[in-house]
Parts: C-alpha cells; sequence; structure tokens
C-alpha cells in the first residue's frame, strides 16, 4: 500500500477553475474520504490521481515518487466508477481477469486470484454472467473485485454506493469499511453524501468551488467545523444557522429583532474580541444541542411549533423564531401541537458563531 | 361488447392501411420483377398481365442474355448484343467501385469520429456543421469544378478517381453518425482499459470496436448504397474503362427499341447484391441507426 | 376535499392466460379520510405507483372499485375525476411561463380573466413564488420547479390531491426543507393527499398514516409511530428505520428461550412470552439498532467484537460481530469503544419484536 501527497493541485477546464491549488496527504492504509455538493471538483481531483486528466498545475507523489507523467497503466492505480463501467460483453470473470492479462500473469495464476477474490465478495456463484444480468448491488461488487485482482498500491473510488437503493447501501458501507480493514489497504473516495463520509473515513477532506475546506477526523469536522461551509454541510439535519450579532461591550450574543440573546464565556468573548470583522455574524446550533420544554424557565426562549416530524428513532421539531426555523432533536415520543408555544434552550458551550460574510469560525 | 368491435375494426383498419403502404411501394418493384420473366412480345403488350403462368408464360432468356451475352435477333443488329455482355463488366466495377468506397469511408470515418467524440478539438461544433453541410449540397452544383478537377489530375475514367470521390462523399455521413454513436458509449469503458493497464489503443481495440460494430454495419449500409446507386458522377466520369451499372441501364432506354425485358432483368441483377448485403447485417442495422441517432 | 376509498382494487398488467402476466396490485384495500395525509410507501414495484395511477385514471383497474367522495370513479376519465396529480418530474410545460403553467389548468374552466390572475396570484403567494411568475420553468432550480408543479397543482383547488415521489429529484437539504413545507402546507390547507414514495424517511416525517406495500400487498395501514413500534410483519419492520431492524433466525426452546440457528445465541426471555410462543416454533427475532446497548460489564447476555465503528455525528453506530450474525448497534457520541474490542450486548426486553419465520406476521 502507498501513500499519496497532492501538492498544489489546480486544474482549469478553459476559464473555469474546477481545482485550486489542492494540498493533502493521505496516509499508508488511511481511508481518506473527498467530501463536497456536485461541481466542488472531487471527481476532477481524483481523476488527476487516476491519470485520467492532466493537472493544468501541481504534483502528485506516490510513496515519495512523483507521479505526474505517467500514464494510468503505469500507475498502479485501481479506479471504481461510479457507473462500474463493467466491460459490457465480457462475463464477470473475464471483467476481473482483463486487467490481470494486461499484467501477463498466467492462466493458472489468473483463475486463482479471481476466483479467490470472488469468493471473498461472494460472487463466485456469477462469474459466467454478463453484467446485464446482475442486480446493481451485485455489478457494484464485481467492479470492486475488478479492481482488488490488481492489488494496487492505491485504490481510487468516485462515488461508487450513489446507484444503490437506499438499503443496500447502508449495508455496503459497513462491507466496504471492513473490507478496506482486512486489506489494509489506501482509500481515496469521493462521494457528496456526508452520512458516507462520517460513518467510513478515518480522515474527512471536504472541498467546495473547488477550494479545500477542512480535512479533519469525522469527530472533529462535525464538532469543530473551521467554517460556515463545512459546519452547514456535515450533520443531518443541518446545522440551524440564525442571524445575530456579538455586542462586545455587553458580551453578549444578539440574536435577529433581539428575540433572544445569550451571554459569552470569558473564553468565548476572548475569541469574539479577537475577530477583525464586523458585528453581522450567524449563529449555528445542531438540533441535538437544542432543548425544549413546556415550561418557561429562566433562559429559554419562547418559540412557536411549525411542524412535527415523527422518525421512528426520534423526533425532529421544527420551531418557528420570529421569521427563522429552527429544527430540534427531541425523544421519539415527544408530542406537541402546531401552533403550541414550547420554551427552548441553547446547549451553552455547544454553538459555534461564524462571520457573515467571511464564512469563518469566530466561536 | 363496444370495447371489442372497436379494437377490432381498429385492427382492420391498421391492416388495410398498411397493406395500402406496402402496395404502393412494393408494386414497382414487383411489376419490375415480373416485367423480367416476359417475352420481348409480352413486355410491350397493350394488355398488362401480372401473374406468371395464370396470364403469360415466364422466361428466363432475359436473364441469359443479360448475363452471357448472347447474340439476339432484334431490329438492332448486332450492337445489341455487345451492349449486353458489357453488363458483366459493369457490374464487376459497380462492385468494386462501391465496395471500396464503402470500406474506406466507414474505416476513415470511425477513427475520425472516434478522434472528434474523445478529444476536445477547437472549433468542434462548427467543424462537425461544416462536414454536415456537405451532405446538404445538391451534387449537380459541384458537377463541372470536379469535371475540370478530375482532368487535370487525370482521374477521369479510373478506379482511384471515382473510389475517392465516393469515398469523399459518404465521410461525413458515417463520422456524423459514428461520433454521434461514440458519444452514446460511456469513455468510462476505456478509461477503465487504461486504468487496467491497456494503452489507448489497445483500449479502443478490445473494447471499443466490438461495441461499435453494429453502427459499423450500419453506416456501411449507407455508404454502399449511396455508392452503388449513384448515377451524376458516374454518368459524367467514368465512361468507358470504370463504367459502372446506373449510367448504363439509362443509356439503354435511349437506344432505338427498348429491350424492357432485359433491362428488367439487369435491374433485378443490380438490386440483389445490396438486398443481400442488407439482409446479412439486419440485426446489426436497427441498434446502429438508433444509436447513432439518439444524442445526447 | 373528499376520502378516497379503494374497495378489493386488483390491477394486472398483461393477457391472464400467458406465463408473463403480472399482478401488479392484489386486492388492496385502502381509505383516506378526507383531510388525511395518506403515504404509499413501499420499494420499486411494490405497486404504489400503480395504486396512485389508478386512483387518478391514468390506469384503469382490473377489478375492484374506487370512490372519490360519493362518487364511483371507475368509468370516469381522469379530467372528470376532480384530482390533481404531481408527476416525479414535474412535467412543466416548457414554452409557457411559470404564470401560465399555472394557469393551464384553469383555461378549461370558463373563468374571467381577473378571476384567472386572483386564483394563481393566491397559490403563488402561498408557494412564495411570486418573483419567478415571468420566467421560464426549464431555467429554474429543482426546487423551484417543483412549487411551480405543486401550483398547478393547487390552483384548481381539487377533492385529492396525488402525488408520485415529487422530492425524490431534489438534493438532501432542498428535500428535508420542501417535506417541512408540504407537511405544513396540507395542514394549513386540510387537503386531502395520496402520497407515493420509497423514501421511508420522507413517510415517516409528512404522513398522517403510512400504507406500507410490498409486491403489490398491503402489508400494513397505520400511523408513523405505529408502524415503526409495533410492525405487523418482517418486511414492515426491516423496511423501515435506519439502520435496518437487527434480525436473527431462531427455534423456540423451553417455552420462552431463542436459540439462534447455527447455534449463534441462546436468549432468554421473560417467561410472559411462553403464552405467546405457544403455537410457533421458527421465528424471527428482530430487536432496532437504538434498542441495544453496549455494556462493559457481564450483565449482557450476549457478547461481539467491534468490526466497524461509523460516527455520524450526533450518534455513532456499531457494527457488531456476533459470531454467525451481525449486529448493528446505535450509540450516543460520546460512548468510545475502539475495533477490535470485546463488549458485552445488552438488548432492551421491552422492545424485542418477533416474526413467524414462514409467514412473516409479527407473534
Amino acid at each position: 500500500m502507498a501513500d499519496l501527497t497532492i501538492e498544489q493541485l489546480s486544474k482549469n477546464f478553459g476559464k473555469t477553475a474546477a481545482v485550486s491549488n489542492v494540498s493533502l496527504t493521505i496516509k499508508d492504509s488511511e481511508f481518506l474520504i473527498l467530501l463536497g455538493p456536485t461541481g466542488a471538483g472531487k471527481t476532477t481531483t481524483l481523476r488527476c490521481v487516476a491519470g485520467l486528466e492532466k493537472p493544468t498545475q501541481g504534483t502528485i507523489h506516490m510513496d515519495g515518487k512523483p507521479i505526474n507523467g505517467l500514464s494510468p497503466a503505469e500507475r498502479d492505480v485501481a479506479f471504481v466508477f461510479q457507473s462500474y463501467a463493467l466491460y459490457p460483453r465480457k462475463t464477470v470473470f473475464q471483467n476481473m481477469s482483463f486487467p490481470l492479462e494486461a499484467r501477463k500473469l498466467s492462466q493458472a495464476e489468473i483463475q486463482q486470484r479471481v476466483t479467490e477474490i470472488a469468493r471473498k465478495l461472494a460472487i463466485d456463484g456469477l462469474l459466467n454472467r454478463r453484467p446485464a444480468q446482475l442486480s446493481g448491488g451485485q455489478q457494484q461488487r464485481v467492479a470492486l473485485g475488478r479492481a482488488m485482482v490488481r492489488q494496487p498500491r492505491l485504490f481510487l473510488m468516485d462515488e461508487p454506493l450513489t446507484n444503490l437503493d437506499f438499503k443496500l447501501r447502508v449495508e455496503m458501507r459497513a462491507e466496504l469499511k471492513r473490507l478496506q480493514n482486512e486489506l489494509a489497504a489506501t482509500f481515496f473516495y469521493v462521494t457528496n453524501d456526508q452520512v458516507e463520509a462520517m460513518s467510513m473515513a478515518d480522515r474527512i477532506a471536504i472541498l467546495n468551488h473547488g477550494v479545500l475546506q477542512q480535512i479533519d477526523t469525522p469527530e472533529n469536522v462535525y464538532n469543530n467545523p473551521a467554517n460556515l461551509f463545512v459546519a452547514g454541510f456535515v450533520g443531518n439535519p443541518r446545522m440551524n444557522f440564525l442571524a445575530c450579532r456579538i455586542d462586545k461591550s455587553a458580551r453578549t450574543i444578539i440574536g435577529k429583532d433581539n428575540l433572544w440573546q445569550l451571554p459569552l464565556t470569558g473564553n468565548q468573548f476572548e475569541k469574539a474580541a479577537r475577530h477583525q470583522g464586523g458585528n453581522e455574524s450567524v449563529f449555528g446550533i445542531r438540533p441535538e444541542d437544542v432543548e425544549l420544554s413546556p415550561e418557561a424557565q429562566d433562559n429559554t426562549i419562547r418559540a412557536e411549533v411549525y411542524v412535527v416530524e415523527p422518525l421512528g428513532d426520534r423526533t425532529i421539531v421544527d420551531m418557528r423564531l420570529g421569521s427563522e426555523v429552527i429544527k430540534v432533536k427531541v425523544a421519539p415520543d415527544f408530542t406537541a401541537a402546531s401552533g403550541e408555544s414550547l420554551g427552548m434552550r441553547f446547549e451553552l458551550g455547544r454553538f459555534h458563531v461564524f462571520d457573515k460574510s467571511s464564512g469563518e469560525v469566530i466561536i | 361488447m363496444t370495447q371489442q368491435r372497436e379494437s377490432l375494426t381498429r385492427l382492420i383498419g391498421f391492416w388495410v392501411l398498411l397493406g395500402i403502404v406496402i402496395f404502393f411501394f412494393m408494386f414497382p418493384l414487383y411489376w419490375i420483377a415480373v416485367s423480367s420473366i416476359k417475352t420481348r412480345a409480352e413486355v410491350i403488350n397493350r394488355v398488362p398481365s401480372y401473374i406468371p403462368y395464370a396470364q403469360f408464360e415466364p422466361t428466363l432468356d432475359n436473364y441469359t442474355s443479360v448475363l452471357l451475352g448472347t447474340t439476339i435477333q432484334s431490329d438492332t443488329g448486332v450492337r445489341a448484343s455487345a451492349d449486353l455482355s458489357i453488363f458483366r463488366d459493369r457490374l464487376m466495377n459497380s462492385v468494386i467501385i462501391a465496395g471500396s468506397s464503402t470500406i474506406l469511408a466507414v474505416i476513415l470515418g470511425t477513427l475520425a469520429a472516434y478522434a472528434v467524440s474523445r478529444f476536445h478539438i477547437r472549433g468542434e461544433s462548427d467543424l462537425m456543421f461544416f462536414i454536415l453541410s456537405t451532405r446538404m449540397l445538391p451534387p449537380i452544383v459541384v458537377l463541372i469544378p470536379i469535371f475540370l478537377l478530375f482532368s487535370n489530375l487525370n482521374l477521369r475514367d479510373s478506379y482511384p478517381g471515382i473510389i475517392l470521390l465516393y469515398t469523399t462523399v459518404n465521410l461525413p455521413f458515417v463520422v456524423w453518425m459514428m461520433k454521434g454513436f461514440f458519444d452514446e458509449i460511456p469513455v468510462e469503458y476505456e478509461e477503465a482499459a487504461m486504468i487496467d493497464g491497456y494503452s489507448r489503443l489497445e483500449a479502443i481495440w478490445k473494447i471499443v470496436i466490438p461495441e461499435a460494430i453494429p453502427a459499423m454495419a450500419a453506416t456501411a449500409v449507407f455508404s454502399a448504397i449511396v455508392a452503388w446507386n449513384e448515377f451524376v458522377f458516374a454518368n459524367l466520369l467514368n465512361r468507358t474503362y470504370a463504367a459502372t451499372v446506373p449510367p448504363w441501364l439509362n443509356s439503354i432506354i435511349g437506344v432505338g427499341a427498348v429491350e424492357w425485358g432485359r433491362l428488367a432483368a439487369a435491374s433485378v441483377i443490380f438490386v440483389i447484391p445490396i438486398v443481400i448485403f442488407t439482409f446479412l447485417v439486419r440485426n446489426y442495422l436497427l441498434r446502429g441507426v438508433t444509436f447513432g441517432a439518439v444524442r445526447r | 376535499m373528499a376520502d378516497v376509498r379503494l374497495i378489493n382494487v386488483s390491477k394486472r398488467f398483461g393477457e391472464s392466460k400467458k406465463n408473463d402476466a403480472v399482478m401488479a396490485v392484489k386486492d388492496l384495500d385502502l381509505d383516506v379520510t378526507d383531510g388525511e395525509f395518506l403515504v404509499l410507501l413501499g420499494p420499486s414495484g411494490c405497486g404504489k405507483t400503480t395504486t396512485l395511477r389508478m386512483v387518478a385514471g391514468l390506469e384503469r383497474a382490473t377489478s375492484g372499485e374506487i370512490f372519490i367522495g360519493d362518487r364511483s370513479v371507475n368509468d370516469l376519465p381522469p379530467g372528470d375525476r376532480d384530482i390533481a396529480f404531481v408527476f416525479q418530474f414535474y412535467a412543466l410545460y416548457p414554452h409557457l411561463s411559470v404564470y401560465d403553467n399555472i394557469s393551464f389548468p384553469l383555461r378549461a374552466q370558463n373563468m374571467s380573466k381577473s378571476e384567472v390572475d386572483a386564483q394563481v396570484q393566491r397559490v403563488a403567494s402561498r408557494l412564495k413564488i411570486e418573483h419567478i411568475l415571468n420566467r421560464r420553468p426549464n431555467r429554474l432550480p429543482s426546487g423551484e420547479q417543483q412549487r411551480v408543479a405543486l401550483g398547478r397543482a393547487m390552483v384548481r383547488q381539487p377533492q385529492v390531491f396525488l402525488m408520485d415521489e415529487p422530492l425524490t429529484n431534489l438534493d438532501a437539504s432542498l428535500r428535508s426543507e420542501m417535506r417541512v413545507e408540504l407537511k405544513h402546507l396540507q395542514q394549513e390547507l386540510g387537503t386531502t393527499m395520496l402520497y407515493v414514495t420509497h423514501d421511508q424517511v420522507e413517510a415517516m416525517s409528512m404522513s398522517h398514516r403510512i400504507a406500507v406495500m410490498n409486491l403489490g400487498v398491503l402489508q400494513q395501514v397505520d400511523t408513523p409511530l405505529e408502524i415503526y413500534n409495533h410492525p405487523k410483519t418482517l418486511f414492515v419492520a426491516t423496511f423501515i428505520g435506519s439502520p435496518p431492524m437487527n434480525t436473527v433466525a431462531c427455534t423456540v426452546v423451553d417455552g420462552h428461550y431463542l436459540q439462534g440457528i447455527d447455534n449463534s445465541f441462546r436468549l432468554a426471555l421473560d417467561s410472559s412470552y411462553t403464552a405467546r410462543l405457544a403455537n410457533v416454533k421458527e421465528v424471527v427475532f428482530g430487536v432496532r439498532s437504538e434498542d441495544v446497548r453496549l455494556v462493559n460489564d457481564d450483565s449482557a447476555q450476549l457478547r461481539g467484537t467491534v468490526a466497524v465503528r461509523e460516527p455520524l455525528g450526533d450518534e455513532t453506530i456499531y457494527d457488531m460481530d456476533m459470531g454467525q450474525y451481525r449486529m448493528a448497534v446505535k450509540t450516543p457520541p460520546r460512548q468510545m469503544f475502539r475495533q477490535g474490542e470485546q463488549v458485552g450486548v445488552a438488548i432492551n426486553p421491552k422492545r424485542i419484536h418477533l416474526f413467524d419465520r414462514v409467514t412473516g406476521q409479527a407473534v
């Protein structure tokens, strides 16, 4: 297995910069996921590593050696496409043996390797079928198998689970993670599904408009987002964003239309004081960090129930506060009537404040 | 009950309509075929006869004389027989010329289409439109320039000349169809093969070409039909040595009393190779045509 | 507004005598009360869309009766049924402006121009699309296109709204937003809505009741929480809930003990179960991932090894290796177990589900 270093990678298509100055390192046997919305530049980055696109700028090193000039075949990487790209006229066996034939392995060895991998992926019963005769999940495993037979230094995966139905996707997440552990393989994986990224990655690299936003473990990305974009992209339901301003003299955060306020601790105030930008900010708090209570208490903010969504293992209540809506995660047996007035409490120490224009985190 | 009657009427109406359409298209072909087995007297008979054996005695004389060039007793004399033996030579020329130009057009056109589809070429859409626009050109317009060009280059009445011309005429169509086809084949197959360890050419040969065969067959059929039936340039440029069949069929009509029966027989023989070719590739034809036509 | 009743409705595609005839819907009995938001939920091919189309009149029922309000509508063409249909792909008229799209259904009725205008404005302000009335649909983002499609349906004030997976083509964040808006809208307007989806989160969140279908057969009709907490069949139990309910095939031993097949485990149930399990030998044991806890002491009946750890931010899912079978366990984020660690697996005895292995019915 190999480690990968990408330095200052940029790729332009005409005048559009799909990828801008991205630098990251993937350690040996690490599962790194490149996460971002559609068009963020993640697939382009992956294809540059594969050799399917030529970078406009920047270098890529594998195990310390530069690979910029190498053709895809010479890089010894395996690529799993979003559409699987299984050769339609070949059987499953032939699909998996095709890469080995390029390397001029003996028939016996090819046979042995293919059947071994097929058994591992539970597709050994399908070796004589054509891709068109397989289900989505089975096709996906064949695509994986075709990558695995080569024992490459690096696995590149382009949203391989997107075309599977929901249940299968949940199952495959655990499967893929187990596989990566077993093989101790280096996985460079691309997706726009943040749940996938959170559940499988050792580290997540978040990309937006071709620019790297943050690269960290799932827990850190969730609990300490570097900016407004990351905070809003990771987490389901999305983090609540409320307009606010910081009153430095009173050491409080004041909400829109003065409907609520929150005192700042000394630590928090220091961070706010250091911030150079204007006072217009965005207050962010996750739905699970908001509490609801029917009685009015000291530091509760009164709001109205807009919609109640019972999801089985939890209930999400949408609360209307002035012109803004806040989602609150509560116990599954919670009930409330639409329009009912309840008290909300924000868990102190679990909120973030972001600069409105730059998006960078203040607190 | 009403529903049943309604669908029965619809069914009958459908078949009647279909029958009319089929009749409209097939009757001329039938007439030619039937004429080809009539005697000279029967062919010019005022009262037309349609059904062999029932209305007239069929004969294969027309076919034998067209193919074997036997001398026949006719008012026009010996010249007729010489004309008829030419048919075989002309048929041979048609096969060579149409065949070569078709093969060339398909191979070159496919390669060009692949390049335009896969690689970003500056002014790509303009280039493609330019290619398509040649199809819009009425041949008559370039008749004289081509004639002068071919004269100066000594390409008149030669095989290479006419083959070159037909290839050029068919190339735009092949490129246009095959490009649409290649656009439909996801590039991921070649990329997967390249990642698997093959060079781009190997990837094309092993993966893309097998996929492309139906479309190539379709374009081959259309190119062949064009070259096979081409009259204007063949008539102008190749008069004797490398002459094809269509001008000859035309020339017969103006010579004294027309041998309709033999003309019909020659026509039938001329149609057969194309029919056979189309029949052989019929399975690929439908797939090939729709592939190229559906643009993303 | 009106109620919708389906009485013993079936739909067959293909000739009855030929082998490839397919019963898309089998003997369906369903009542949608006036003002109810009922969701038809199931995997693709279960018959939900066919059912919706039969109510709409786009398909003809092979047998059975369909009532909208007091009228039997089997023989009525769609235009006479006073219903509105929102398609999955919106089906907006591309050559008409948004205004014209919405006013289109009104042209069939003889309304004056000012009346039509009033109706369109009413709907547009409700859906907050006044600002795009002059634009063409194909240039709008999907969220707005979706609202235009809704507007076109709403403007006629029909008796019933029929919706065919209208949110499927939206990206995740827009989908959550639209779910809330749709639910709120339906509550406000009090319209009868029959909604089809394969997304169980959508079904749980928006509906008054869910009708779960599989292979043309109605499995269960109930409120979301009832379906979640008391599924009547194994299919319903494993279809709703993410991750899917953990299931293990077992045999009943000694009255109230469950023995996993392949000797995977032995679980002691409360003696009160003896009566329930008296008539059944082969069962499927089910428990949801949030009703299982990981404990470090010996109190748990089962033990397992952590195979995969999926940190999702607000909770963590542990994929446990239990020997012959696997279990997914949902825990609060603070609990940390490392991969490979051996822990006790404690099951909440009040939240166990049992199903007959042969029939799939709840026991």
